[in-house]
């Protein structure tokens, strides 16, 4: 890959004091939790975002609060960068490491502490995956919402880091709207406790600025989440339309008639051929874009609603109409869709993009990707979480090749500055890591960047949580821990 | 504090030249919104105040996306009738505490905002905070700032957003909100169970929400304030209340369920859409402590389950008046006499956490009781440094949240 994309540099001193640092974490955690070997850190030298390596310093996976809380206070008295880790299945190399970083990873902490059904909130460890939340509650007619299409693998601390969501957004909302509480360990290895199974608590609301701070505002060990009670039955319709715009027009007129069904997904023609060639899942060759609308309730509600929904579909003639008639049905509309990211990683190399734009700019910036696409002769598969207006493009080209890969983070830049100027933002759920921290100045003027930058130093004064991340690596600001302080300092970092 | 203290900005560049003019000379701001006698938090220790009554208006709205955009100062009743218009509402359904603290004056958009004020749909729809797309605002040394955008899903940077929600002006001033907006349900009915006592009530609320029937609204009006809601319709003493919202059929076919479900546990009634209109209103609005008094109220916000326990472990020690909202989580309680603060939020600790604001109260008490919930001494600490961060020289609403914010 053609490294666009600039790391810190590493600090020399502290790689050369390794030996001493690592004698210095095994007396703070058990042995086993405690990677030092080369052979066995490869594995945390990148995350999904594998164009970019860095091998870290040493990998530590705790298995208590303490310990974390120990290491964290060893890392800041010693000014040495930590990279909070869960499953490392950040697409934006948000979990990716340096030289001269400790990796502290949470997977170790999977336990569901508590399931409180009569207060429908769940206490697990940061560890535990998304999925397994769901599972220990299924069995009693409940689930936890947000569902990152990576629920198989990525945790709760993770989801919190990057305030994931999956298609079932649209109803339900993302982690930072199904997050209750966090115990979280500081900078400085002291631990807080906020919110908890209330719905609001006090003061700022530091549950929400935690909730996608990209691990750099402290290391969240656990988590208190709302439990939602099942819909009865769920049932997701196959659209198919003539051409983008359509199915594009018929979404708006959706969510514009008072219908939120609880996903609405959306594919454009080079993605269904991709994913039919993949799943055989049935869908019509002949159309240029689909639309799965997912409803949910019981047999009679989804009809009504269903009634409805394929009405405004008819009135943008819509060609293919595939209602699922039972769970095996229902699975195989799904299953197109989901093998999406699989099936296109069969046939090429791809980029996955996450930019969000106002529900009324889908079908502009639908064209305009096309031509951008164009212009660098590559070929794209669009795929999307169209009811809340999260575009997906998935950029295809050829890894060996370093003119292409350079084109294709071209291109996609391209799209996500495209995105912004369309009133939308960056990201929707992947991050900005480092994908993309050097747009952020497209959407931020330097204010904005600043207040964000000196919120951050609130939290981490010596900018030691992930400090690649988020923020362009010029320009920023740290320091200012107390009231009373001198404005803030400038300039601290440099590429 | 004389009229000539009193700024009127009318452009968002005014408020920041105000703030910058205080912050170079340090001097203390009060914000209002609809500079209603606010009647909350510490007093106001500022000379000066800016009133957001003049930066007013709609700047953007698309029906078909569910965004709307909104100076500040807007009076919220202005954006209710220009949702209603498109049948769309604040999904978050935020509260009119006038009844409650006999005030009068103009809520508005950024009032709404800066105090996260929200009614009982919070329960299935979020608070204010959670419908906040985005917001301009002036920080403490008179920078405009921006956040967010007018999109449902974005983590591009730190979500400055939340913070600015429920930061009740001590943050900076908010000059633009933009926040999500939903369509108004076509329909929407009331169970209510009759009979329950507090404990038995919040069992039957659990269990409704429990089923997959999407209760928009759980409250539990007991014996004592039953009478003052719903023009006093609501007969057989206490009142289970659970609220179906939705498509007409599908409302229909979920009444029913939990209808049957609930007949378990006592005798149903349904109430049409009128008078759950009515009815969820006096409960949003406090109806029953709408009493004209300045007998102490708390709004106390606990795990559902720990609501009724509170209230029977301070019956035991004082005079005490409730009725629930959220499941249960959000206590309304009417002290007869003292606050009594301590004992409220030690039970409160006892119970499994949560917190308690002193929302009515005499002058005398208000200035001897931390109106809302004192924290931790590190998330204090923290609150304090986030606080420097926007606001270094504390020139916004000094002492409205807690003495040292
Ligand atoms: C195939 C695939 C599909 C995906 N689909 C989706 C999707 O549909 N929606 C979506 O939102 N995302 C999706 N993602 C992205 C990714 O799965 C999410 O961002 C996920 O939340 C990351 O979780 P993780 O445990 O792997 O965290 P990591 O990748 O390990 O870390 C993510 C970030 O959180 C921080 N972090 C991790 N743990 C903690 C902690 N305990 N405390 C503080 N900070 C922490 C890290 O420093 C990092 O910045 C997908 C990824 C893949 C590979
Ligand atoms: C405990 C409690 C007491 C309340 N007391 C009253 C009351 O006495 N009268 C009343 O009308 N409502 C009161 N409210 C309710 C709430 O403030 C109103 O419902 C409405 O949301 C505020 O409208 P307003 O414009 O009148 O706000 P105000 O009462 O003027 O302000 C409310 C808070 O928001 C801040 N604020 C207002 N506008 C902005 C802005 N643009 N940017 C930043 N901060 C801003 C103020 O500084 C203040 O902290 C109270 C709410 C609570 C929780």
């Amino acid at each position: 890959m053609s490294e666009l994309i600039a790391f810190l540099e590493p600090d020399k001193a502290v790689i050369a004091r390794r030996p001493e640092i690592i004698a210095d974490l095994a007396g703070l955690v058990p042995g086993s939790c405690l990677i030092t070997e080369e052979r066995e850190l490869v594995p945390f030298d990148t995350d999904a975002f594998v164009s970019y390596r860095r091998m870290p310093l040493a990998v530590v996976l705790p298995e208590t609060t303490a310990q974390v809380a120990a290491v964290l206070k060893y890392c800041n008295d010693n000014a040495i960068s930590v990279v909070p880790r869960g499953a490392g299945t950040s697409l934006s190399g948000g979990a990716i490491p340096q030289e001269d970083a400790i990796v502290i990873g949470v997977s170790k902490m999977n336990r569901i502490i508590e399931v409180d059904f009569p207060n429908r909130a769940a206490v697990v460890q940061a560890g535990v995956t998304n999925i397994s939340i769901s599972q220990a509650v299924d069995a009693d007619g409940f689930f936890y919402a947000p569902d990152p299409s990576s629920q198989l693998a990525c945790t709760i601390g993770g989801n919190i880091g990057m305030n994931s969501g999956g298609a079932h957004c649209l109803k339900y909302g993302v982690t930072t709207n199904n997050l209750l509480g966090v115990k979280m360990v500081m900078f400085d290895g002291s631990v807080v406790d906020i919110g908890g199974k209330a719905l609001d608590s006090a003061g700022y609301d530091l549950l929400g600025l935690i909730c996608g701070s990209e691990g750099q505002l402290g290391i969240v060990t656990e988590a208190t989440v709302r439990l939602i009670a099942k819909p009865e039955g769920t049932r997701p319709v196959l659209f198919g339309f003539e051409s983008s715009v359509s199915a594009g027009a018929c979404v708006t007129d959706i969510i514009g008639a008072g219908i939120i069904p609880v996903a609405i997904e959306f594919m454009d023609k080079p993605a269904i051929e991709i994913c039919e060639a993949f799943a055989k899942a049935g869908y019509p060759m002949d159309v240029d874009a689909l639309l799965i609308v997912e409803v949910e309730g019981s047999d009679a509600e989804m009809d009504a609603m269903l009634e409805r929904i394929i009405e405004i579909a008819r009135r943008h003639n819509v060609k293919t109409i595939r209602e699922s008639q039972s769970a095996t049905e229902a699975a195989l509309i799904w299953k197109g869709r989901k093998s999406a990211f699989g099936a296109t990683g069969r046939i090429a190399d791809y980029i996955c993009m996450d930019g969000t734009v106002p529900l009324g700019q889908l079908s502009h910036v639908l064209a305009k990707t096309s031509e951008i696409i164009d212009h660098y002769g590559l070929r794209v598969a669009n795929v999307f979480h169209a009811g809340d207006g999260n575009m997906h493009p998935l950029i295809l080209f050829d890894a060996n090749d370093p003119e292409e890969s350079r084109k294709a983070e071209l291109a996609g830049n391209d799209i996500l500055k495209l995105c912004v100027d369309a009133g939308g933002c960056l990201t929707g759920e992947h991050g900005v890591g480092i994908e993309k921290r050097d747009l952020m100045r497209h959407q931020y003027a330097e204010v904005d960047l600043v207040q964000q930058m000196r919120v951050r130093a609130a939290f981490d004064p010596k900018w030691i949580l992930n400090p690649s991340k988020v923020f362009p690596l010029e320009g920023r600001c740290g320091g200012l821990a107390e009231p009373g302080d001198a404005g803030p300092d400038h300039g601290k970092a440099a590429a | 504090m004389s009229s000539a203290d009193i700024h009127y900005p009318e452009t968002e560049d005014e408020v920041a030249r105000l703030v910058a003019a205080a912050f170079a000379a340090k001097n203390p701001l009060e914000i209002r919104g609809g500079g209603t006698k606010a009647g909350l938090g510490g007093p106001s220790q500022s000379a000066s105040a800016i009133s957001m009554t003049k930066l007013t208006g709609i700047t953007n709205y698309d029906p078909s996306e569910l965004v709307m955009a909104a100076r500040a100062g807007t009076p919220l009743a202005e954006i209710e009738v220009a949702l209603a218009a498109n049948n769309q509402m604040l999904t978050f359904e935020p509260m009119d505490y006038r009844p409650l603290l006999g005030v009068t004056g103009e809520p508005t958009i950024g009032g709404v905002f800066a105090g996260n004020i929200s009614g009982p749909r919070r329960l299935s729809a979020g608070a204010a905070r959670d419908n906040l797309l985005g917001v301009r605002f002036v920080n403490g040394s008179g920078e405009v700032v921006k956040s967010g955008g007018r999109v449902m899903k974005n983590v591009t940077g730190l979500d400055l957003v939340k913070l600015m929600a429920g930061s009740w002006g001590t943050l900076g001033v908010l000059c633009e909100v933009i926040f999500k907006v939903l369509p108004m349900p076509e329909t929407s009915v009331t169970v209510v169970v009759s009979g329950l006592n507090d404990a038995e009530a919040a069992e039957a609320m659990a269990a409704a929400l429990m089923m997959s029937v999407e209760v928009s609204g759980a409250a539990h009006l007991p014996e004592s304030v039953v009478a003052k809601v719903a023009g006093g319709r609501l007969k057989g003493g206490p009142a289970t209340v659970l609220r179906l919202e939705g498509l007409t059929d599908s409302v229909e076919v979920r009444t029913e369920r939990l209808a049957t479900e609930m007949g378990r546990r006592g005798e149903v009634t349904v109430l049409d859409a009128a008078q759950t209109h009515e009815l969820w209103g006096d409960i949003r609005d406090v109806a029953p402590f709408a009493d004209g008094t300045s007998k102490p109220i708390w709004r106390v916000s606990v795990a559902p389950q720990a609501g009724h326990q509170l209230v029977a472990a301070l019956r035991l020690k004082t005079g005490v008046d409730a009725f629930y909202d959220w499941q249960g989580g959000l206590v309304w309680l009417r002290m007869e006499a003292d606050a009594e603060a301590d004992l409220v939020r030690q039970y409160i600790k006892a119970l499994g956490g949560g917190h308690a604001t002193l929302v009515r109260a005499d002058a005398a008490t208000r200035s001897s009781v931390p109106v809302f919930e004192p924290q931790p001494k590190a998330l204090e600490a923290l609150s304090r440094r986030i606080k420097h961060q926007f606001d270094p020289q504390g020139v916004l609403n000094p002492g409205r949240m807690a003495a040292t914010i």
